[in-house]
C-alpha cells in the first residue's frame, strides 16, 4: 500500500482547538457557491439560455447575448479566479493558516 | 509576396525560437524524479501560469479555433467558455486540494484515496487521453512546415516529432515549464501582432476585442449573399441547437478540469496558495488569445467575403494561390462568379476554404511582412511543441511511476529504473505517434472530443467527490468511472465512424461532443449511489479527505515554531 505524508499532523492536534476548521470550512464553501452561481449564471444563463433575448440589445456593435457568449463570459472567468485565490487569502489569514511567509511563494 | 522571402523567415524563426527551447531544456535538465515531473515544486505562480497557458494551448487553439469562429459564427461560443470555463471548475474545486493532498499525478491521487485498481484504471485512461492529443499536435506541427517549408508531408511530422521528443526527453518538468514561459510568449506575440494590424486595418481602432464588434453588421450581411448564416445567429451552426450547445459547452469545461496534464502542472507550486494563483495567471494568459480569437475568425471572414465578392476564379486575392496549390482551398466554379462559400468540402460550394488556414494566412490577407509569416509558423509550432511535451510527460509518469513502479516493480524499482522506464514510455508514445500521425487518421479532430469526453465523465466526478465527500470509496469510484467511460465511449463509437463503425444518427439531437457531460452525470450518480451501500472509506483516509481542507497548520499567536 501507499504511504501518505502528511503534511498536517491533525492526529496529534489538542481535539477541542478545531472548531475553527468547521467555520473555516463553511466560509470557504459560501465563497464558491457564490463564485460558482455567477459561473454559471454569465456563461450559461446569458451565453446560452438567454442568448437570444439579449441579442435584441445591442451595444457597439454587439448583440449583447453574442458578448457574453464569445468574450464577457471570459472576461468573468478570469476574474472570478482573482476573486477566488484573493479571498481565501484573507479567510487563511483570518484563520492562521496563511502561507504567505512560510514558504516564500511569489506571486 | 515573395516566396523565397517568406521561407527564409520561417526558416530563421523557426531556428531561432527552437535554439531558444533547447538551450532553456539543456541548462535546466535534471536527474532526480521528482524534479523530473513535479520541478522541485520551485516554480514562481506566474511562470507557472504562462506554462499552463503553452501546456494548454494546442496546435488546435492556436491554428484551428479562429477559422472554426470564423465559418460556426455565434456558436464558436462553445470552444471559448468551454475551454476557458472549466479553469473555474478547477481553480476552485481541483487545484489547491489536490496541491495539498501533495501526489505527483490523478493516477497517484486516486489511487491514495481510493484503491491500487482505480489507480491503474485512471493511469490507463491519463495515457489513452494523452496520447490521441500528441497524435494531433505532430499533425499540426507537420502543417506548419510542410505549408511554410515546403518539406513534404511525412518528412515535416517526422521532424516534429524528434524534435518534441528531443527536449521532453532531456528536459522533464523544470525544463518543459520554462521552456513553456519561453513558447508561450512566442505564440501569443505571434498571434496577436497580425490580430492588431487586422484591427487597426478594417476598424481604424487596434483592439480586436472592441472592433469586431462595428463589422458585425456588414459581415452578416455579405454572409446571406454567399449563402452562410448570419455570424450573430444563435445556434444556427450545429444541428442539435440550444440543448446541444448547452451540453458541449458543459462536456468541455468538465473536461478541461479532468483532464491530466493540466492538473499535473498544479503540484509544481510550492503552496496550496501558489495553486490558487497559478489558476489565476492560467486563464489571465490563455484569455489572452480566446479573447482575440472571435475576432480574428470575423476579420478573416470579412476579408475572405469581400475579396469573394463579385470575383470570378481568375481575379481572387492574392494569398488565396498558394494554399489552393498546398490543397486547402477548393475551387468548384462553373458559370464564373463565386457566389457560395462554405468551409465543408461535401457542400459543392463555389469557393471551398478549410477552416485550418484563417488563422495561418491572416497575415497575407491583410499584406503583412514576410518576418510576421515567420513568426505565425513558430507560434504554431510553439504551440504543437509546448502541448506534445506536457502529454508525453504525463504518458511517461503514468506508465513508469502509476503502472511500473506500482504495479509491476511493487515499489522496489531505484529512481534511475524509474526514469529509463519514464522515457522508454515517452519513446514508444512518439514513435507510435509518428505512424499515426504519417497515415493521417481521418478521425483526428473525433478522437479530440473522444479525448474531452473521457476526461469529462471519467475523472472529473471522482476527483470532486473524493474531494468533497468523504464517504466516496473505492467501489463507488471504479463503477461510476467505468459507467461514464462505457456509456460516453459506446455513444461516440455508435455516432461517430471511430475505429471502421458505422456513425448512426445522434439520438435526442445530442451530438458525441456534448456525451460526456450526460456520461458525467451517471458517473457521479453510480459513484454516490455505491458508495452508499458499501462500506465507507476507511477512518485514515477520511482525515486525509479533512486534512486537504486546510492550507497550513493553523498558528496560535502565542506558540508555533515557525
Amino acid at each position: 500500500m501507499s504511504h501518505v505524508t502528511h503534511e498536517d499532523s491533525s492526529g496529534t492536534a489538542p481535539p477541542p482547538d478545531n472548531s475553527w476548521r468547521q467555520r473555516y470550512w463553511k466560509k470557504n464553501v459560501r465563497l464558491m457557491v457564490v463564485l460558482l452561481a455567477i459561473w454559471f449564471t454569465v456563461s450559461f444563463g446569458f451565453g446560452i439560455l438567454l442568448i437570444e433575448p439579449l441579442n435584441n440589445i445591442v451595444i457597439l456593435g454587439f448583440p449583447l447575448g453574442l458578448w457574453f457568449a464569445q468574450q464577457g463570459s471570459i472576461y468573468t472567468f478570469v476574474i472570478l479566479i482573482l476573486v477566488y485565490a484573493l479571498w481565501m487569502d484573507r479567510i487563511d489569514t483570518e484563520f492562521g493558516v496563511s502561507e504567505r511567509k512560510q514558504a516564500g511563494e511569489k506571486s | 509576396m515573395n516566396i523565397d522571402s517568406m521561407q527564409f523567415w520561417t526558416f530563421f524563426f523557426l531556428i531561432l525560437t527552437f535554439g531558444i527551447y533547447m538551450t532553456i531544456a539543456w541548462r535546466s535538465r535534471v536527474k532526480e524524479t521528482k524534479e523530473f515531473y513535479v520541478a522541485s515544486q520551485g516554480v514562481p505562480t506566474i511562470a507557472n501560469g504562462a506554462a499552463i497557458a503553452a501546456d494548454w494551448m494546442s496546435a488546435a487553439s492556436f491554428i484551428g479555433m479562429a477559422g472554426m469562429i470564423a465559418f460556426l459564427g455565434s456558436d464558436g461560443s462553445v470552444y471559448l467558455m468551454g475551454w476557458t470555463g472549466g479553469y473555474v471548475l478547477l481553480a476552485l474545486l481541483l487545484a489547491p486540494y489536490l496541491r495539498k493532498w501533495g501526489k505527483f499525478t490523478v493516477p497517484e491521487f486516486v489511487g491514495d484515496r481510493y484503491s491500487d485498481t482505480v489507480r491503474v484504471v485512471a493511469a490507463i485512461c491519463a495515457i489513452v487521453i494523452s496520447f490521441t492529443y500528441v497524435v494531433g499536435q505532430m499533425t499540426g506541427g507537420g502543417v506548419v512546415f510542410a505549408r511554410f517549408l515546403g518539406l513534404e508531408a511525412h518528412w515535416a511530422v517526422i521532424v516534429a516529432a524528434v524534435v518534441i521528443f528531443f527536449y521532453a526527453v532531456l528536459g522533464g518538468m523544470k525544463g518543459i515549464t520554462y521552456t513553456q514561459v519561453a513558447q508561450y510568449s512566442v505564440l501569443i506575440v505571434a498571434y496577436l501582432i497580425p490580430a492588431v494590424a487586422v484591427s487597426q486595418q478594417v476598424g481604424g481602432f487596434p483592439v480586436p476585442q472592441v472592433t469586431y464588434g462595428t463589422i458585425l453588421a456588414e459581415l452578416d450581411g455579405l454572409r446571406e449573399d454567399f449563402g452562410l448564416d448570419r455570424f450573430t445567429e444563435a445556434f444556427a451552426g450545429r444541428d442539435g441547437g440550444q440543448l446541444d450547445v448547452f451540453l458541449v459547452t458543459l462536456s468541455l469545461m468538465l473536461g478541461t478540469a479532468g483532464l491530466p496534464h493540466v492538473i499535473i502542472r498544479f503540484y509544481t507550486t510550492k503552496t496550496v496558495r501558489g495553486a490558487r494563483f497559478s489558476g489565476f495567471w492560467a486563464l489571465f494568459f490563455i484569455s489572452l488569445l480566446y479573447l482575440t480569437a472571435p475576432a480574428v475568425g470575423a476579420f478573416t471572414n470579412l476579408n475572405l467575403l469581400q475579396g469573394a465578392q463579385g470575383a470570378t476564379a481568375d481575379d481572387l486575392p492574392a494569398w488565396i494561390q498558394p494554399w489552393t496549390d498546398a490543397g486547402y482551398v477548393t475551387l468548384n466554379v462553373d458559370d464564373g462568379a463565386i457566389d457560395s462559400v462554405s468551409n465543408v468540402a461535401a457542400s459543392g460550394a463555389d469557393l471551398i476554404v478549410s477552416n485550418d488556414i484563417l488563422v495561418l494566412a491572416s497575415p497575407e490577407i491583410s499584406g503583412l511582412p514576410a518576418p510576421i509569416i515567420g513568426l505565425m509558423a513558430a507560434g504554431g509550432m510553439a504551440a504543437a511543441l509546448s502541448t506534445a511535451a506536457g502529454l508525453l510527460l504525463v504518458i511517461s509518469s503514468a506508465a513508469s511511476h502509476d503502472i511500473y513502479y506500482r504495479m509491476i516493480s511493487k515499489e522496489v524499482a531505484s529512481e534511475k529504473t524509474q526514469m529509463l522506464v519514464g522515457r522508454l514510455a515517452m519513446t514508444a508514445a512518439v514513435v507510435i505517434a509518428i505512424f499515426a500521425g504519417l497515415n493521417p487518421p481521418a478521425f483526428v479532430a473525433q478522437v479530440v472530443a473522444f479525448a474531452f469526453g473521457l476526461a469529462a465523465s471519467t475523472f472529473f466526478p471522482i476527483l470532486i467527490l473524493g474531494i468533497f465527500w468523504k464517504k466516496a470509496n473505492a467501489k463507488g469510484a471504479a463503477s461510476g468511472m467505468l459507467t461514464g467511460l462505457i456509456f460516453s465511449s459506446g455513444y461516440m463509437i455508435y455516432t461517430l465512424e471511430l475505429f471502421g463503425t458505422q456513425a448512426n444518427d445522434h439520438l435526442f439531437n445530442v451530438s458525441p461532443e456534448g456525451i460526456g457531460a450526460i456520461g458525467a452525470v451517471l458517473n457521479f450518480a453510480v459513484t454516490i449511489t455505491v458508495s452508499n451501500l458499501t462500506r465507507p472509506p476507511s477512518e485514515e483516509v477520511q482525515e486525509m479527505v479533512e486534512s486537504i481542507r486546510y492550507p497550513a497548520q493553523q498558528q496560535l499567536k502565542a506558540a508555533g515554531k515557525i
